[in-house]
Order: C-alpha cells, then structure tokens, then sequence
C-alpha cells in the first residue's frame, strides 16, 4: 500500500482528535524526570502557577510574591506546578509479513502505523516525549516529532518477519509495540526480558488480518510468506485449520504470559475492526500506567 | 457412411474413440486440481504440520463433464458428420452435365440456384466425376472437366436477359449428341418453352436427367403503354402460381438528377388470370421523367420494364396565318395537323408571345410569311437552342416575297416567286407524286403510297447549298422538303400546304409517319420493321439478366429492322436504344406474353430447391470444442481463484459491451454534424482554415478569438467562440470569412474543395489569405509560402487584384485606416481590383460584383499572431516595442473590425458615400 507522510498523518490526525488529551498520571520515574506539561498535583518546578502559600521562615527574599503580598500583611510565596514529561518509545513492525491483506481491509501494517501514530499524536499533544527504540528516532517533544516518526514509519523493511527493536530503550521509559508476532517468539521473548530489566514497561498490540484469525481455506494450497522466504503445501487446507487455531492460540496465549511476567500489556486487534478500538485500549493501556 | 436418420458419418470407426471417454472421466478425476499458491504471513505457525490425508480435492463434476463434453464434440466432428445427406444410391457414375436456363425467369433467386449447383458438383467431386456446365442462353461448347474446376467457373455466372433462342438450342443438341453416356442436372427456369422437348429427348437418350425447378413464382412485366393520357402496366404470372398481386415501382429522375421512385402501384391479378393490368395516372412533367418500371422484390430483366418515346409526348406549338375564312374548317391551315398531332402530342394553344417562354418541342408555322422582328429573334434563339420550326407553305408565302431575294434566317431555301402548279385545270402536266427518299434523308426506308399527289408547291431558288438541305423530292426532282440546321435545331420546311388544296400528303398515313420521323409526333404503338426501316440505333441503357440497367455505350448499334424484329440476344439485348431524337425500348417481355409452367414427362425427376442441403456439421462441431475448452479455461482459472470475483465479472462486462458496441452501428456522427451547423449559424462565427500545422491552427484560432473579443466589446457584432474548417469535409456557407494562414506544407484543397471554395467566393464569402511571411519576403514567390499560395489561387475563382487603394472601403468601414499591420507592418495588402470603368464617386469607385465585398484580401503580416489571445485574454506574441508595438497592434485589431465589418455590411457601407448627394435631394 503505498501512502505519503502527510496523508499518512492527516488519517492518524482525524484519529486522534475523537478522544480527549491523554494525560498522563505521573509516576515516579525518577531518572526519567524532566520537566513538562504534566501538573503532579503538588507545588514544584514547573510552569503554571499552582498556589499561594504563607512565607515561611528558610524561604529566601526573592521567593516572596510582592505583588500578592502588597495586599494585607503577611508575606506569600508564589508556588509552581511540579511538572514532568514521560517518554515513550514504539516499534512498529514494517516487515514483509505486515504488508498482508485478504480483502477490502487494509493491511496490517496500514493498520499498525495508522494507530501507531494517533498514539503518538495523543502523546505529543500532552507533552510527552515520543520517539522510536532503536537509534534512529530518539523521543522528542513538538508537533514535528510527529511528522518524523510518520517519515520513520513509511520505510518498510524487506524481510519478511523482523524481531522487536529492543536497543536503545531508556530505562523506565514506556514503550508500545505494535506487530503481528508471527515471528519467533523467543525474539520477542528477548525484547521483553531486556525491557524487564531496564524497568521498562508498556504494551504489546498484537495486529492479525481476519484470514489468520479464521483460515477459512480449502483445497490443495501452497501457502507462503509475502516475501517469499517461507512455503508450505497442503493437499487439503481444511484439514489443517484446527491445528492452526490451536498454534494460534498457543501463540497468544504464550505473548500474553510474557506480558504479564514482565509487567506489560497484552492485546490482539484484527485489520477487519474499527482502528478506534485499538487507539482506545492503547490509550487506556498507557493511562493507567503513566 | 454410416447413416443416422438426418445423419451420417462419413469416417464412422473414429466414433469408437467415444468409449475412452469413461476412461478419461476416471483420469480426470484422479488428477488433483493444481495447487493454490496463496500468500499466508501466519505460514510460521503451518510450518511442521503434516496432511493426515493424502488425497487431494477433486475436481467438480460439471468441469470433468464440460472437459469430456470438449472431447467428444472433437471425437464427433473428426467423425465428418453431415446433416441430410444426399442419397448416393440415386447418384449414378457417369458424368454429369449440369444445364442452366439462366434466362431472365432465373434471376430472381440465382443464388439459390448456383447454390444447388455448387452442392450438386461437390457431390461429383466427391464421388470423382467428371462434370460440365452449360448455360444454355450462351451455349459454350460442353466439355468434361473435373467437377472441382467447374465449380470455380460457378461464381462468375449471370442469367441473361433473354430466353434459350432456337438456334442456340439446336447448336447445344447437336454438341451434346456427339458426346458418350452422361447424366444431366438441369436447373429449370420454370417457363415453358417449346424448343426444350428435342434437347430434353436427347438428354433422356444419354442418361439420367435430374431437374431442379425453383418453387417461387414467376412473374413479369409487360410494356407500358399510353392511352387516354394514363399508363397502364401489365403484368404477368404463370397458370400455376398464386402470388396475389403485384406491386410495381416507378422510377424516374428528380430534378438533381438522381433516380428514386416516383411512384408505386399494385397490380392484382383475378382467381384464374395470368394476367393483371392497372393503370398509372401521372402528370406529363413526372410521365416525362420516367426511366424504368420493375416489380418490387424481383430481381430479373423480366421484372423491369422500360418506358420510351411511346409515353413520351411532345409539346407542339401550332400557328397558323391569319384566318379569315371563318367556318371552313376542312380548309384551316392546321386542321390536319391537329387531327394528326392530337394523338400523340401536347398542343399549345397560346398567343405567340407566351409560347417562346414554355420552351415547345415544335412549333409549326403554316402559311405564316410575317413575323416580327422580336419574334424573328425570338425564334431564331429558340431554334438554335434544339428547337424545330416546321413550316408549311401556302397560298400567303407563295404570294409574299418571304425569303425571295436573300434566305430568311428561319426560312432553309430561297423561294422563287409564285411557286407551281402541276396538273390543274389550267396547266400542262399530271398532279406529281414523291420520288423515293434518299438514303441520307431522315424520312429514308418509308414506303411512298400511290396515292399522294402534289398539285401546287412552292419552289426553291436553285442555289449551292439546296442539294444538302433537300431531305424529299417530287418524282420529277423538285424539292418538297427542305430543311436547314441552325446551332442545335432546324428548320424544315413543307413546300405544301398543310390542307388538302395543294396537295392530298396531309390525308395520308405517310403525312403521320413523316410527322414521326421529324419528332414532330411520337408513335402510340410499337413501331414493327417497315416504320424503322433504313434507321439506325445505338443502344443507350441494356438490361443484364438481374434487370439491372447497364451503359451501353461499348455496344455496336442495331438497325432498326434488328431492332424492331430480332429475337433478343447477345446481339440485340433488351434495353433502351436511340436514333437522333427518337428513343425505342426493346423489353424482354413482349405485349401480349403468355407465362406457362414448364411440364417435364413422367420419367424425369423434378426437385425444388427447397429440399434440405446436404450440411457438413465437423466444422461446428469442432468450434463447440474449441468454445467449451475456452470456457473450461475460464472455469479452472475461476476455481483456482485466478479470475478475481469482481475483476473478472467487470472483464466479462466490458468483453459483452465490447461486443455489443462493435456489432452497433455508429449513430452519432450525422447527428454531430447537425449540431456543428446549429453551432455555426446560432451566432456569426468566425472561421479558420485547418492547415494541419498544429502550431499555426492554435495561432490562428486564438487570433480570431481576439478578435471576436474586440469586436465584441467594441462593436455590435458579437461572434461566438471561432472554429476551425476542415476544407475536404466542413460545409463552408455558414462562415462570412475565412482566414486562411498559408503554411509552405499544407496539402492542396481536393477539386471537390476547391468548387466549394469557389461555390463560397461567389455567394459573397471572404477569404483573407495569410502568408505571414511580410519580415523575410516581398510579394510574389520569393517565399514557400508565397509560392503554395500561388498554387492554390491556381484552382480557385480570383479575381484581379491591385494593392489596396487609400479609397477603399476597407480603410472607412468602422475606423479609418491608412495602413492594416499585423504583426509584420509590412508590405502591400492585395484585394479585389476595381474595375476598369470605375467611376470614382467622391474619391470612391464604384463596385458593386459581389455586393461591393472582395472575395480575397491577400497579405503576410500575419495578422492572427497580432489579434491572438490566450482564453485568459492575455496577447500571446509581442508585437514590435514598447508603445509603438501596442499601437501596432491596435492597429491590427482595427483592421480586423474593419474587415469583418466590410464582410458584414457588403455595399452599404460603401453607399455611405452617396449620404451626401442623398441628403442635399431631400433638402431640395
């Protein structure tokens, strides 16, 4: 499918204006503290003006709100709204095996750059810092992230699965991954693991076309991978449909365990349902651990 | 041959191939469908997963039946199976000798007929005989050939327009005589004719005869023939069809020349009649234009029938000196002449002025001695235009001095005074009768009765010319008849009275047939041998056997004994045939015809044409295969998901569209051209020659835009959008200009183009020619475009030219002008000279050929680069610089109004000059 950056954005833009700002709750992250647009609630350093309170004795001169004090007798310091930015990290899968479609729908990778980057619209609208893992986006602020990362996401990769991209992860940062994890599982289960340690968390959404949720085929097939790279015969495809969908699930069943041994979030979204869907669980995934 | 009832095989043991057909179904089925190829990413989770089952799908049963449907419509059609065989016990091995009437009876339905013949000899060339053919209206010598051969020579036959002749009959039996055993065909005709019971006898003696005989009726039409001022047409059926009625059609000339029917006409035959008759009541303008009659739906000489001078009737002005004698009618001047001409002519009966007008045949002037000097000129013109003066004399000429000293011009000899008279009571002599004509004489072959005797005549002058102008003599060598040829008509010249009192000529029937010789009169009946004895004819229009009518002109002429007498044939073949004004048509159909069922004796076998045809079915059969493997093709891409639902629905869509457009006839185009002509004629439109250049077209349409939008918003000629003519196709009279860039490679106007340009140059049109070469060339040839100008001004009607004058109307039509650059400011612009007796009226000469507007203005300031605008408005070429090229090409602008205002107004502009002169008449 071929797609511009700009249209590429304006889709993901109509996306992300249906939900509210995503702001984020502030954890305490503390080596991945800087300052942003996020109030915590408390006084701090910060921006927005967060209240005024009565002088204390240690308060040096310069702190006093002469202004505010002017009006009666005591003396009021001007306190500031604690501020911090979190930093988010994604990988979007572009190899070979996202590049699918079985019909009207679009294909997967479509899919998983469309809600890839509503989140990071999401994201970057309330401050956060958004970038990709690896090396080749570092997370940063603005809405001019937005239009690197949709540059990043419009370079599709040749191979036909591609492992999660699990360098370059700040520690205790959050990271999205989006694929369809029919690669190897024990990559995955590698990424994951670094992430673990790095105190890294965050969530899996897993993207499959309806075809690989159903394989309704019949008859003799040769069945192989968008690239090529992989085949399988069959002389009678239906036959082979229950073991499938037990592999399947196995699959899911083994990418939701990992998730929840290292304290990420797992979910599975197919091409044929509504994008808000899984903009949604994305948000509500993130929101609850920010 | 293995026969199935309608059916036979001619290699029946390839049918045995038909039971590997089970043994097919059983191998089809056990061969699985190909493999799939499907792109699946989840293949990782497949990879290790065994099939439990090794054997595959199997193909559907309706793609195993339509692949064993395939092969055995293969089988079959290899088989040679053939559709109503022909019984071959019947056919015999000897040779066969195929006869074709082909007279005009076989024309309707010809094809059938070498249909059957074709199917007949194919037969022989199966069977390997030897075949001949002979067509026995034109008899060939018969010789046996292989069939194959004579079926090559099938397509090149035609019926003739005449029936097998006597003599052609007896020649073919004697050939066939002398020739060893054979069996025959013959394709009847279906009429009976009497000189086919010794050659069928013959036949009967050689061997078997076969006759084919078409079951369609057979009909004919007669002659017309005139009477009582209507046409009756007969036509003819045989005893033994029922066809009901006939319908006729007439065709003439319109007045453009072309044929068309005129008018259509039933002819319904009673219960038992072979014969049905009606009548055609047509006004003499349309009776005059007649060519042909022919039976709607037939196709044969017998079915056409063509008019002649018999419906023919010519106007006859008679005059006579003034007649006094009031009540001796037996002694008018004309009464026998009327008597005479009534019949067959149209009298005029009109005062002499208002006869020249209508433009008679004839004119007849008995006893008539003084015409006045504008009727003299009158006459002389008409005669020399084809009219014939007759003249008679009498008492009055012979008594004047008419044409005594010097010829009248309308009189063919000198006369000498008193005339003669020869056997009265005071005279020596016996009344004269008239010697034999002479041979060059238009009266040559007519028989002289006794009884014509001439008592009084006048005489002619002796002089050089009489000898060529005599066409009768007296038996004692005077001149009777005299005549002279003046440009295309003549003057002939009675040397009787038209009455009775010089003469007893007017009471006989010679008196009538010298009428008709002279064209005066034409004849009622057809005319036997004596009346066109010693004439000669040259056909003008022949009938071929399908009663198409074909020029003649390569064809020697006939006699007129030929013509009136001899059996048609190659010689004398029906049609129309001419002799100076006369024209007589021999139809293949005589009056009084009778139609009769051919009868064949007990022993021969007569078939119609109608019994089924032997039909090979391999071919169709063999096409079913191929058509059922075509949709077995796209059955087992459809199966193997190849042939997208709704990709292949769309494909299939368009490949029906496709079809269905191919087979529809193209309805738009005249109606286009019809919408053009609304478009052109809507607003006044402003026109281009299309050159071909791209380039130069674009220039030039966006010039004339410019200038539509100048004149537009400057005067009150609002024009539409300019259009581009094509001049080989583009009707040109909608346009009151055209301008016509020349380009040195443009292709020279067709003549077709060229009269219409010409046909626009006189219907007041302009044509600004456009060389656009005023920077590099003078005037003249000295560049290509110069010279291709030159080359089309060759074809076209120009006329002189000068330099435009500082007088001429172009330079006051709307502003006033002095010079007219385009975007060369450069040499002389060339129009219409004025003539050389012009009068200059205040400075202005006076023109007034084609409405005071020169056709042509000839220049090369390439004035559409100067007037061009983009559809933006914007001028799309510089022009000169800076101010004075605005000015330039505001000029040019000027110019253009001021032409198209000249075209626009024709002479009233240039009346403006007389305003004055007018203004100063009303004051007073």
């Amino acid at each position: 499918m071929t797609q511009t950056a700009p249209s590429l954005r304006l889709e993901a833009e109509e996306a992300a204006a249906r939900l509210p700002d995503l702001l984020a709750h502030a954890d305490h992250l503390a080596s991945t503290v800087l300052l942003g647009t996020h109030g915590r609630r408390r006084a701090g350093l910060g921006d927005d003006f967060w209240q005024y309170r009565p002088a204390r004795p240690g308060d040096s001169r310069r702190m006093i709100d002469w202004r505010r004090s002017a009006r009666g007798d005591t003396q009021f310091v001007r306190e500031r709204e604690w501020q911090i930015a979190q930093t988010v990290q994604l990988w979007i899968d572009q190899a070979g095996s996202m590049r699918f479609t079985s019909g009207q729908h679009p294909d997967k990778a479509h899919r998983a750059r469309l809600v890839g980057l509503a989140l990071a619209v999401l994201l970057l609208r309330s401050g956060e810092r958004v970038g990709l893992t690896g090396t080749r986006l570092p997370p940063r602020r603005g809405d001019i992230q937005i239009l690197r990362l949709a540059e990043m996401f419009l370079d599709a990769e040749d191979a036909d699965y591609s492992p999660p991209e699990h360098r370059g992860m700040l520690p205790r940062s959050q990271a999205v991954f989006v694929s369809d994890f029919l690669g190897e599982i024990d990559e995955v289960e590698t990424a994951l693991t670094k992430a673990a340690d790095r105190g890294v968390r965050g969530v899996l959404l897993q993207i499959l076309d309806p075809v690989e949720e159903n394989f309704p085929f019949r008859g003799r097939a040769i069945f192989q991978s968008v690239g090529g790279s992989l085949a399988h015969e069959t002389l009678k495809a239906d036959d082979l449909r229950d073991r499938y969908l037990d592999r399947l699930a196995e699959r899911k069943a083994r990418l939701s365990h990992l998730s929840s041994v290292t304290g990420w979030q797992y979910h599975c979204h197919h091409t044929d349902q509504s994008a808000q869907a899984a903009l949604m669980w994305l948000y509500h995934a993130l929101d609850r651990r920010l | 041959m293995l026969s199935l009832g309608a059916l036979a095989f001619t290699t029946p043991w390839l049918l045995l191939a038909l039971i590997a057909l089970p043994v097919l179904w059983l191998i089809l089925r056990a061969i699985p469908p190909a493999p799939i190829r499907r792109l699946f990413p989840a293949v990782t989770l497949l990879l290790g997963l065994k099939d439990e089952d090794h054997v595959s799908d199997r193909t559907p049963w309706w793609l195993l039946l339509l692949r064993c449907l395939a092969v055995a419509a293969v089988i079959l059609g290899l088989a040679g199976p053939i559709l109503n065989p022909r019984d071959n016990a019947q056919a015999g091995d000897q040779p066969l000798m195929v006869l074709l009437d082909a007279s005009w009876a076989s024309g309707t339905g010809w094809a059938a007929q070498i249909a059957a013949v074709d199917a007949a000899l194919a037969e022989a060339e199966r069977d390997d005989r030897p075949a001949a053919l002979i067509q026995l209206t034109d008899p060939q010598e018969p010789a046996f050939r292989s069939a194959r051969d004579v079926r090559a020579q099938l397509s090149g036959l035609a019926p003739e327009p005449w029936t097998p002749r006597d003599a052609d009959m007896a020649a073919t039996i004697s050939a066939l005589a002398s020739l060893d055993p054979f069996d025959t065909l013959w394709l009847s005709d279906g009429v009976a004719r009497d000189n086919r019971v010794p050659l069928l006898d013959l036949l009967t003696a050689q061997g078997r005869v076969q006759v084919i005989e078409p079951g369609t009726p057979v009909v004919a039409l007669g002659p017309a023939k005139f009477a009582d001022g209507a046409i009756t047409l007969t036509g003819y059926r045989r005893d033994t069809d029922a066809i009901p009625a006939l319908q006729v059609a007439a065709f003439g000339t319109d007045p453009n020349g072309t044929v068309q029917e005129i008018d259509r006409i039933t002819l319904p035959f009673d219960a038992d009649a072979t014969v049905a008759e009606a009548v055609l009541d047509l006004p003499a303008e349309l009776r005059a234009r007649l060519t042909r009659f022919a039976i709607v739906g037939q196709t044969s000489a017998g079915a056409v029938s063509l008019p002649d001078d018999s419906l023919a009737r010519r106007e006859v002005a008679l005059f006579a000196g003034r007649d006094d004698r009031e009540g001796l009618e037996l002694l008018s001047p004309v009464h026998f002449l009327t008597k005479a001409l009534e019949p067959t002519a149209d009298l005029l009966d009109a005062p002499f002025g208002d006869v020249l007008p209508a433009n008679p045949d004839v004119i007849i002037l008995a006893d008539v001695v003084s015409l006045t000097a504008e009727e003299t000129e009158g006459l002389t013109d008409w005669v020399s235009e084809g009219g014939l003066l007759l003249r008679f004399a009498g008492p009055r000429v012979a008594a004047s001095d008419l044409s005594r000293d010097t010829e009248d011009p309308l009189m063919p000899v000198r006369l000498r005074a008193g005339g003669r008279t020869v056997g009265g009571a005071m005279s020596w002599g016996e009344p004269k009768s008239l010697a034999p004509f002479p041979a060059e004489s238009p009266f040559f072959g007519l028989s002289v009765p006794d009884d014509v005797r001439i008592s009084a005549q006048v005489m002619a002058q002796p002089d050089p010319t009489l000898a060529d102008r005599v066409i009768a003599l007296l038996s004692d060598g005077t001149p009777l008849v005299t005549r002279k040829r003046i440009g295309q008509g003549q003057v002939v010249l009675m040397h009787v009275s038209a009455n009775a009192e010089w003469s007893t000529l007017p009471l006989s029937g010679l008196f009538v047939q010298m009428l008709e010789r002279l064209a005066v009169s034409t004849a009622i009946t057809a005319p036997d041998a004596q009346d066109l004895a010693g004439t000669f004819w040259e056909p003008a229009k022949v009938l071929d056997g399908f009663g198409t009518l074909r020029d003649a002109s390569t064809l020697p002429g006939v006699s007129g004994e030929t013509l009136a007498e001899a059996p048609l044939g190659p010689d004398m073949r029906p049609g129309l045939y001419t002799s100076g004004d006369r024209a007589i048509a021999r139809n293949v159909i005589e009056v009084d015809a009778v139609l009769t069922a051919a009868t064949w004796p007990a022993g021969v076998s007569v078939a119609g044409l109608e019994a089924p045809q032997e039909q090979p079915l391999g071919g169709w059969l063999l096409a079913a295969a191929l058509a059922l493997l075509l949709i077995d093709i796209l059955a087992s891409l459809w199966l193997s998901g190849r042939l997208g639902g709704m990709r292949g629905a769309a494909t299939t869509a368009s490949l029906v569209l496709g079809l269905a457009l191919a087979f529809h006839p193209h309805p738009g185009a005249a109606q286009s051209e019809e919408l053009a002509a609304i478009e052109a004629t809507k607003e006044i439109v402003l026109a281009h020659v299309l050159t071909g250049d791209r380039r130069v077209d674009e220039i030039a349409e966006a010039g004339l835009r410019g200038l539509s939008q100048t004149l537009f918003q400057r005067t009150s000629v609002e024009p539409a959008a300019p259009r581009g003519v094509n001049l080989e196709r583009d009707e040109l009279a909608f346009y009151p200009m055209l301008y016509w860039p020349i380009t040195a490679d443009q292709p020279l106007p067709s003549r077709e183009a060229s009269a219409r340009l010409n046909a626009f140059l006189r219907s007041g049109g302009l044509i600004l020619f456009d060389t656009r070469d005023a920077d590099v060339a003078g005037f003249g040839a000295s560049s290509p475009e110069g010279r291709k100008l030159q080359q089309i001004a060759r074809t076209l009607d120009i006329p002189a030219l000068e330099p435009v004058p500082g007088d001429h109307v172009l330079t006051r039509t709307f502003y006033l002008l002095q010079d007219f650059p385009g975007r060369h400011a450069g040499r002389d612009v060339w129009v219409e000279a004025a003539p050389p007796d012009a009068q200059a009226i205040e400075g202005m000469p006076f023109r007034n050929l084609n409405d005071g507007v020169t056709p042509v203005i000839i220049g090369g300031n390439d004035w559409a680069a100067a007037w061009a605008r983009d559809t933006d408005g914007r001028t799309m070429f510089p022009v000169g610089r800076g101010f004075a090229g605005e000015r330039q090409r505001e000029m040019s602008y000027r110019f253009g109004v001021n032409l198209v205002m000249h075209v626009l107004t024709g002479n009233y502009k240039s009346d403006q000059v007389h305003v004055p002169a007018l203004l100063e008449r009303l004051g007073q």
